[in-house]
């Protein structure tokens, strides 16, 4: 049994050692908001907070989570840069099929936490192990600088 | 427009002469109906939602051999390892194993004698778990008998050239006659690769066994009623006890089309046995193992054409990989074909298709559907004049255009009657200050001797209809309910286009409904029945109608029984923002709609649309396959690094016909995914298969999409203004999923531009898709080669 600290709540959860982050948050957890890309840690549709920072819960064994706190997107609402990136994905339009934003959002709000004012190379390291097939990106790095200038 | 300066109020220009004017109402922006739950992670997906009780999980087993006969399968092993519950093989389907969408019945949903491609399914594992499933899977023991295998076109063609499907070919006029009578002639042959389409939300299908034989499939499928008709042929049972829903797919791109229906029919068959819900999730490795791609193209082509540049005659033959199966490919490589003219006007000419079998992954519909294969061919062509005559490729663009009245006619005999690709090419040319950049980077390339820039202007001309006219029909089912507030539902599917936020925003304008008054519900095969794929483009055109005609019969009863009720005559009931306007009085929507109910009016309707003037024969090449063309154009501006071979799009400007467009903001952000999918495609996304047939670019490890750092340094995106269609589509908009796909191609044509500088501009690069990095570097060594071979020419001299 190993007790895990997701969206600032302690839950106990009996799972192998070895089940990566993604499956115990999907599957036992009922958080379906994280999704399922490519399970090699490629594509970032996975993407939690394991400490405040960006990782890819496929590939991360939960026994490897530890004390960590872990965010996903269900537990954004309350944060103030993450609804500062909700409200400029929602003003200019970034969306399309939507599967890839939860972890698009997730390495936004990681980015802008650790850094408001990001440059674009900046944007572009932190959001390139990110894809979204409907070619969002412009919109994305749009959105990530109005981030910058309300918060 | 300035990268960051994006905003919907560009969009938000109201109709001129919209009566309803309701903000957000058709022809204006409006926010994506599901953003707000895209956004908080809260928008379900096949695999997010509730799992049903006792949900069994389906895991294929796959063929590791390209083409074999199966002497012997020992499954023993599987069935004994831990939480399988069944093993499925062909001997298990009560009806028929076959899933071929075209009635070929080629393609056995699982192969039982003969397999025809490495990572073709042979059986399914049913496990209490998806890890246990395919922990077992791994556990078959399969003799093969290896049989001989073609891979590829090449390999194809020297095993006899065997078809998938017939080959097509458009004749207008004597291409022998004309080539011979042109002033000059060039040969060439471009090859371009295939493209995974890595929709982000891979296969999934859900399926819950109901009563007497009733099933029910959630699936991740462009196409619900194909996958009705697939899952009730493979459990021999009529469709009236399957029904197919879908709320929304993360990413469809084509790859949903037919590709869903093998997930969805094993789902459905475990369930049937099992008794049990089931549910198939494929993972990333064995989704692109299994499921087909973009066809790669082979096209041989003879031009004939003068000094300034004129075309006077044509000859193309375009040879596709199709894989083992007809699938979709006969309608793909037709396309090519109605698409190997692009903009241009051939006076002479002759277009043949080689739909070529190998064995590979079955190829299948991919966003422009073998159009932009087409349409890089022909914009060789063009590059190839270019070069012969040293004229800027704009000008020979722009002088085989096609004509309106004159030089119209295409090689399939249909008249091109809304030609404004001229004028488009023309307008971002002066927009964009093309020929002056153009000038500039030849100046700066002279004394660049690593870097190299190159530019490129391309059009696309993009014919709008299926091809199959039957296809060209949709169906909607429209409620309002006493309290006014409006339910929705079509035949269409909702991908990430925005096709139900339009579908919404014409029931919103034609009500005068706020869009929190008119909900959108998932497509199901319970509601539309016969219903097409959602796909060449058409799902606003088709369904857009179809859901007007709904509304419009339940406003014409809500407007007799308003006009009888108030005294008023029916010319004076108009649907508002404000309310609905009786006479002199504003009656709020709601309180009509209760007044109707206790009138006894019905406020349902189904609708119901065809695409008028089309007609398509393949035995005579000839019809009017398309009811109008989309067009566009865009400029592309690259640095080649010649060391490296890596490339940078420094700077792109795109001018995109979408009529009067239904929804700007929506229209631009598909324009500029378009694009964005179309240059990777030409450039970075290279499928390889090893010499056993074996895909080893399965992952995105090893096959690389664009990513945030690959979009332009400066992306400017217009729609073009007042270009209402000329033909009465929904509220005079144009289609706009696959069109502006196309204009990725400006970016391999930039990169051919910044390698022809090696030459002096002399001769055509002949840069072959996808241009890696690596196809880069061979191509600057040949440019390199020539310009050597001139110097060392002029020096003997």
């Amino acid at each position: 049994m190993l007790t895990l600290q997701v969206n600032g709540a302690a839950h106990q959860v009996d799972v192998p050692d070895d089940m990566p982050l993604l499956w115990v948050l999907r599957d036992v957890m009922g958080l379906p908001g994280t999704k399922f890309g490519c399970g090699i840690g490629q594509c970032g549709a996975c993407t939690v907070h394991v400490d405040g920072k960006a990782v890819r819960a496929c590939s991360l064994p939960v026994s490897l989570v530890g004390n960590r706190p872990v965010t996903t997107i269900e537990g954004l609402a309350d944060d103030q840069v993450a609804a500062a990136v909700t409200k400029a994905w929602l003003d200019i339009d970034v969306v399309q099929c939507g599967y890839c934003q939860p972890g698009q959002i997730m390495a936004a709000v990681a980015l802008l936490k650790g850094n408001l004012h990001p440059s674009d190379d900046e944007i572009d390291q932190a959001m390139s192990g990110n894809i979204c097939r409907c070619g969002t990106y412009r919109r994305i790095r749009a959105a990530i600088r109005n981030v910058a200038g309300v918060v | 427009m300035s990268d960051v300066a994006i905003d919907r109020a560009a969009g938000d220009r109201a109709v001129p002469g919209s009566e309803a004017g309701v903000a957000g109402g058709a022809s204006q922006s409006l926010r994506h109906e599901s953003a707000a739950m895209h956004v908080s992670g809260s928008a379900a997906y096949i695999d997010d939602m509730p799992e049903p009780k006792g949900l069994l999980h389906v895991v294929p087993g796959l063929s590791t051999r390209a083409h074999a006969r199966i002497v012997s399968m020992d499954l023993e092993a599987v069935r004994a390892a831990p939480g399988v519950v069944r093993v499925l093989t062909a001997a298990d389907i009560p009806g028929h194993n076959q899933v071929s969408p075209v009635g070929k019945n080629d393609e056995p949903l699982l192969a039982s004698d003969i397999v025809s491609f490495h990572g073709q399914p042979i059986f399914a594992v049913v496990a209490e778990t998806r890890g246990q499933g395919r922990r077992a899977a791994r556990l078959a023991r399969i003799v093969y008998e290896d049989l001989p295998a073609v891979l590829d076109i090449d390999q194809a063609r020297a095993a006899g050239g065997a078809l998938v499907w017939r080959a097509l070919t458009m004749r207008r006029g004597d291409v022998d006659r004309g080539l011979a009578a042109s002033p000059r002639l060039v040969s060439g042959r471009i090859v371009m690769g295939g493209q995974e389409h890595f929709y982000l939300e891979g296969q999934a299908a859900l399926a819950q066994p109901g009563e007497e034989g009733e099933i029910r499939v959630w699936s991740s499928t462009q196409h619900p009623t194909e996958t009705q008709h697939m899952v009730a042929h493979v459990l021999d049972r009529p469709s009236n006890l399957v029904t197919t829903e879908v709320r929304r797919m993360g990413g469809g791109f084509g790859g949903k089309e037919t590709q869903a229906n093998g997930p969805a029919c094993l789902a459905a068959l475990a369930a049937e046995l099992t008794g049990r819900a089931a549910k198939m999730r494929l993972d990333r490795d064995d989704d692109m193992m299994m499921t087909g791609k973009r066809h790669d193209f082979a096209v041989d082509y003879t031009v004939g054409f003068d000094d300034d540049g004129r075309i006077g005659a044509v000859d193309m033959v375009l040879a596709a990989r199709c894989g083992w199966s007809a699938d979709l490919s006969g309608p793909v490589t037709d396309r090519a074909l109605f698409h190997a003219d692009n903009a241009y006007y051939y006076p002479d000419v002759r277009l043949r298709s080689e739909p070529l079998k190998t064995n590979t992954q079955s190829n299948t519909a991919y966003r422009g559907f073998g159009g932009p294969q087409g349409i890089v061919a022909a914009e060789r062509v063009i590059e190839e004049i270019a070069f012969a005559t040293g004229l800027d490729p704009l000008d020979v663009r722009l002088r085989n255009v096609y004509g309106t009245g004159t030089r119209d006619l295409t090689p399939y005999h249909m008249t091109v009657e809304d030609s404004i690709a001229a004028e488009i090419m023309t307008e971002l040319a002066e927009g964009c200050a093309y020929r002056a950049r153009r000038a500039a980077i030849r100046a700066g390339n002279e004394d660049s001797p690593h870097i190299r820039r190159g530019i490129a202007l391309t059009p696309v001309k993009f014919g709008i209809s299926f091809t199959a006219t039957h296809y060209n029909q949709a169906g909607a089912l429209v409620h309002v309910y006493t309290d006014g507030s409006v339910q929705v539902n079509h035949g269409g599917t909702e991908m990430g286009q925005g096709l139900h936020t339009k579908m919404v925003q014409i029931a919103m304008r034609e009500f005068g409904l706020p869009a929190d008054r008119v909900r959108i519900t998932a497509t199901t095969t319970g509601k539309v029945p016969n219903t097409s794929a959602t796909a060449a483009s058409s799902g606003a055109d088709l369904n857009g109608m179809a859901v007007l005609d709904a509304v419009r019969r339940i406003r014409e009863r809500l407007v007799t029984f308003a006009a009888g009720h108030w005294g008023v005559g029916e010319a004076e009931i108009h649907f508002r923002a404000d309310g609905v306007h009786v006479g002199a009085t504003v009656v709020p929507f709601g309180e009509l709609t209760r007044a109707a109910y206790l009138a006894r009016v019905s406020m349902s309707s189904s609708g119901f649309y065809k695409t008028p003037k089309i007609s398509w024969n393949p035995d005579t090449g000839r019809g009017r396959p398309f009811f109008y063309f989309a067009y566009g154009a865009a400029c592309a501006e690259v640095a080649v690094d010649l060391l490296t071979g890596e490339m940078r799009i420094e700077r792109v400007d795109i001018l995109h016909d979408a009529g009067q467009s239904l929804n700007p903001a929506i229209d631009i952000g598909q324009v500029e995914g378009a694009f964005v999918q179309g240059a990777g495609w030409l450039t970075t996304e290279e499928l390889v298969w090893d010499e056993n047939g074996r895909l080893r670019t399965h992952a995105p490890s090893t096959y690389k999409i664009p990513a945030c750092s690959d979009r332009p340094g400066i992306f400017n995106v217009a729609l073009l203004e007042h270009a209402p269609n000329r033909e009465e589509t929904i509220f005079r908009s144009k289609a706009v999923g696959e069109p502006p796909f196309v204009h990725g191609v400006a970016v391999l044509h930039a990169i051919s531009d910044a390698l022809a500088s090696l030459d002096g501009y002399r001769s055509c690069p002949g840069l072959d898709a996808p241009a890696t990095p690596e196809a880069i570097l061979r191509a600057a060594e040949r440019m390199r080669a020539r310009a050597a071979a001139r110097a060392g020419a002029a020096s003997v001299a």
